[in-house]
């Protein structure tokens, strides 16, 4: 076995079991998350080494090639900045934090080697144990108010998601007993063969729920807006960000599954995509948590990626993988901002934000460009993300589908604008500056960067997925 | 590429001219003190204005292609191309926004107290997508610039506009933005049936009647947005009442023009066929919006608001010699939208100059300003003059040659246009005899001073293009009349009597 197929990996591994060893003896506060923080970097740094590189581990379960790669160094990054700007985990404990750095670190392993998993069983085990680390992580935070939110949102989280887990395994047990493999590439072939047969799609539409779950698609989308709201800042932008990365990743391996001609898989991802636009957007409109109105608009978001895999095509799948890394990065940049505004890490509320352009101009521009990046203004990169999947679904018949993407465009810019007018439009209540520490600034910076070049040159990202799509179709 | 005539200036001309305010935007981030900004605000958007001039004396007034073109592949992926052409459509227009700009940062000089150095970056963003919009040859390039120019437009509005500038700018942003996304449907339509995004590629297609339709209700849903045409002109007065002087001013001279732009460059020679076919509909909208605009102008008490409202029946003038598809009609129109940025705009100026001593807007507050500023009201009784098409000034030459062709194209529609001439003089009259002279309720007016040097010179140019263009309008026109010629070629359009009336009337 090749050990440095499996390098990013084997760092988080080292990584985390290093955590966990000082999360048993006291530690200065602050040390645990340099070194997870220098654990991120090296995971980057591995990424980085391993993009040329291609093989299969572990009799063929796991494969490392462009495409796990690309997905990989994408997590990777996303978590660097998480940890950049999450300073001091303001409402978590202290005696805590170096079991929640393990966690998050557990996580983010498992959604690694989600990304290249190519058998069903262990893309199973992967996808749990990125999962379960998530609900540990969710109620670790500071009570306050005495609502026990942070409690609630866990105990929702974990049922919904064990309920789309089971239902995704039901689909699994019917993909091996009509194929009997549990291998993708066997996989792949034998289920196109089989596809005409409606036990077959409803096997994959079952085992797609999995995903659709961590993307919060409609009807999955029940816990996303309470998770958002009742887990800590720090962990909201994890948790809202980077999972999503790897679900689409195994979206488009297993839409790869279904043909074109399967119309039945593709309605349901129609019918699903249409209502999580709609719902997203209008619930939305009417949110005063800025991270419960971050919950609604990211199902409409989901919405959008499934724009790009009703069109069953490998550009579609690349320009959905394109979409949700520009997503990754607008997230990030809204958490950043609500992550440092928050002073005690409580909620916070739109109100909240009045007037911060005079407390932190850069602050203000983070957010602002942010919310016209997600509205789909140009030159950003979420309306370059939007105008492809729109193209593309466009090009596979799907005019209805992309004109209630429009109107739902339409919709969603008011509530966006709704945080951009607080910003800029309304006096603050006090005018105390907002500090910013170096490694805030560099994260504001970098992510700002990567919002408006992930917009304005596109091409080199998206010949790259298609080309690494087209490997796993 | 036939329809481009590559730059032969040994350098990007037009890129150059897009991407020097983004250069100074950036520059003017790192400069120290507002002072510094200001100058620099001045001296980018003067050099851009002096690097226009080449391309002014360097047109071909004899060929309707697009000139100083510059080709580069953007995303190939979709083949979108970074395409850049300027034509007898565009010249004029972005002639005047690289004059306007100079302007309007001198006429923010003291206006703007607050964050200056974001104001000033707001309005060098705008001057690169505003003059990127005219240029543009691929649709997505143009899409993108149309949109990005929201934001810096939205914030100047945001904030540093009026009392009610949070209500006006998200007014001006929804309307704006929920126009143009059916826009972008179209734009992808377009491209799934001709595989391209470039503008003059999908020109000429044989599209079936129902496609150019619907694209062309969705290009017009967008355009008749920004232009605006009634019934959608709601946003115009709030966002043009709550806007600083020069947000206005960029609104009323730059903005509204590229509704009216975009009718000319897509919805006139992509969908002909529909634009023949709605054509009664879409005059007799023009028509409603010239008497529309007319008489509310005639019943405001705010000077901002009684501009808006005449930049709504000014605008209908242009649409409906667009609409009348004839050359008389569009070379009017498009030397309307000229006058009417250089007329509204000196008009806006000139409201904001009165603000900036009075801090009040209402005509009753400005009431007999004659004896104490006499060249104040010398200029605002030229451009009024102006704007109501007084023989001798710009906008008499545009709305003549309009009317001429709206009479050709149908008598009745025209008929009815002419009472807007006649509004016109009545609410400017109203206007100008309130402020130089008033009445007997006047108020105290002797603290009032004078147009200083740079308030002075800011509106001299204005002047020199509103008796430039009524005097001799013959060499604007002469840029203009290729593409024109082509345009309606484009459209294959012919009126049943025009024909016969163009024979009779000399050129």
């Amino acid at each position: 076995m090749n050990a440095l197929l499996f390098a990013p990996e084997l760092v988080l591994i080292i990584g985390g079991l290093v955590v966990f060893g000082l999360s048993m003896v006291s530690v200065p506060p602050g040390a645990v998350r340099k070194i997870t923080l220098a654990l991120a970097l090296c995971t980057i740094a591995a990424c980085v080494l391993t993009l040329p590189l291609k093989g299969s581990l572990f009799y063929d379960a796991y494969r490392v090639d462009l495409f796990s790669q690309i997905v990989k160094l994408a997590l990777a990054a996303g978590f660097a900045l998480v940890l950049l700007f999450g300073t001091d985990l303001k409402d978590v404990a202290e005696d805590i934090r170096p079991e929640y750095y393990f966690f998050l670190i557990t996580s983010m392993l498992g959604l690694t080697l989600l990304a290249s998993s190519v058998e069903l069983l262990t893309l199973f085990l992967s996808l749990e144990l990125s999962s379960y680390s998530l609900y540990l992580l969710v109620p670790m935070r500071d009570e306050r108010g005495g609502m026990r939110e942070q409690m609630e949102a866990a105990v929702k989280y974990i049922l919904f998601g064990v309920v789309a887990t089971g239902i995704m395994l039901f689909g699994m047990s019917y993909v091996f007993g009509l194929t009997g493999t549990t291998y993708l590439y066997k996989l792949l072939p034998a289920m196109h063969a089989v596809m005409g047969q409606p036990v077959a799609w409803v096997a994959l539409l079952m085992m797609l729920c999995g995903f659709l779950f961590k993307l919060a698609v409609f009807p999955f989308h029940f816990w996303s807006p309470d998770v958002y709201q009742g887990a800590s800042n720090d962990t909201t932008a994890f948790i809202a960000s980077i999972p999503k990365v790897a679900a689409v990743a195994i979206l488009a391996r297993f839409c790869a599954l279904a043909t074109p001609e399967t119309q039945a898989v593709i309605t349901t991802l129609t019918a699903l995509s249409i209502a999580s636009m709609f719902y997203g957007n209008l619930v939305a409109l009417v949110q005063t948590d800025i991270k419960r109105m971050l919950g609604f608009s990211g199902i409409a978001h989901a919405g959008y990626i499934l724009l790009g895999f009703v069109t069953m095509q490998a550009l579609g799948f690349a320009t959905a993988l394109y979409y949700v890394a520009g997503y990754l990065v607008m997230m990030l940049a809204a958490f950043l901002v609500i992550c440092t505004v928050s002073p005690t890490g409580a909620n916070v509320t739109i109100k909240d934000l009045n007037g911060l352009h005079r407390r932190s101009p850069l602050l203000a521009f983070t957010l602002a460009v942010s919310m016209f990046a997600l509205a789909g203004i140009p030159p950003f990169v979420g309306f370059m993300g939007k105008f492809m999947l729109l193209t593309g679904a466009y090009k596979a018949g799907h005019l209805m589908l992309v004109i209630m993407a429009a109107i739902n465009t339409a919709i969603s810019i008011y509530y966006y604008l709704q945080v951009v007018r607080a910003i800029y439009t309304v006096p603050p209540q006090s005018d105390d500056a907002i500090g910013l520490e170096p490694g805030v600034r560099v994260a504001s910076v970098v992510l700002l960067a990567a919002i408006i070049a992930l917009g304005l040159a596109p091409d080199a990202i998206v010949q790259m997925t298609s080309t690494a799509v087209k490997a796993i179709m | 590429m036939d329809f481009l005539t590559m730059n032969t200036f040994g350098f990007p001309i037009l890129s150059l001219l897009i991407f020097l305010p983004l250069a100074g935007a950036v520059v003017a981030l790192m400069l120290p003190g507002e002072n510094a900004v200001k100058v620099w605000s001045l001296i980018v958007t003067l050099a851009v204005a002096a690097l226009s001039l080449p391309v002014w004396w360097g047109f071909d007034t004899t060929s309707h292609l697009y000139q100083f073109g510059e080709h580069a592949a953007w995303i190939p992926t979709l083949n979108i191309n970074y395409t850049l052409g300027v034509d007898g459509i565009s010249i004029l227009l972005v002639m005047m926004t690289t004059l306007i700009m100079p302007l309007c940062v001198l006429g923010s000089w003291r206006y703007i107290t607050t964050r200056v150095r974001e104001f000033m970056i707001c309005l060098l963003i705008m001057e690169t997508s505003m003059l990127g919009v005219f240029m543009a040859l691929d649709l997505v390039l143009f899409y993108v610039l149309w949109e990005a120019m929201l934001i810096p437009m939205y914030l100047l509005i945001a904030v540093w506009g009026g009392p009610r500038k949070t209500y006006a700018s998200i007014k001006f942003f929804l309307y704006t933005l929920a126009g143009s996304v059916l826009l972008l449907v179209a734009i992808v339509a377009l491209y799934i049936s001709q595989g391209t995004f470039s503008i003059p590629a999908l020109m000429g297609q044989n599209y079936s009647s129902t496609f150019q339709l619907y694209v062309f209700l969705a290009f017009f849903i967008a355009f008749a947005i920004k232009v605006p045409m009634f019934p959608f002109h709601t946003w115009l007065p709030a966002a043009h009442v709550e806007a600083p002087t020069a947000g206005s001013v960029i609104l009323a001279s730059v903005l509204l023009k590229m509704g009216t732009y975009g009718f000319l460059r897509f919805c006139l020679p992509i969908t002909p066929a529909a634009t023949v076919g709605l054509m009664p509909f879409l005059q007799w909208l023009s028509v409603a919006g010239i008497l529309y605009g007319g008489f509310t102008a005639l019943a405001q008490q705010d000077m901002k608001k009684l501009i808006a409202y005449s930049s709504v029946g000014h605008m209908g003038f242009v649409t409906l010699g667009i609409f009348a598809l004839n050359q008389r009609g569009i070379e009017g129109a498009v030397l309307q939208m000229i006058n009417h940025g250089v007329t509204t705009g000196a008009l806006f100026f000139c409201v904001g100059m009165v603000y900036e001593r009075s801090h009040s807007r209402e005509l009753s507050a400005a009431a007999g300003l004659g004896r104490f500023m006499p060249i104040y009201v010398t200029y605002l009784t030229v451009f009024s003059l102006s704007s109501l098409a007084f023989p001798g000034t710009n906008s008499f030459v545009g709305e003549f040659l309009i009317l001429a062709g709206a009479f050709f194209n149908n008598k009745i529609v025209a008929a009815c246009a002419v009472p807007g001439a006649i509004l016109a003089a009545a609410y400017m009259f109203r206007m100008l005899q309130r402020v130089i002279w008033g009445g007997t309720a006047n108020p105290d007016q002797s603290k009032m001073f004078d147009l200083n040097w740079r308030e002075t010179v800011t509106l001299a140019p204005l002047l020199v293009f509103v008796f430039w263009i009524g005097l001799a309008p013959e060499p604007f026109l002469k840029a203009i009349r290729p593409s024109i010629t082509n345009l309606i070629a484009q459209t294959a359009y012919t009126a049943q009597n025009s024909l016969a009336l163009t024979e009779l009337m000399p050129r």
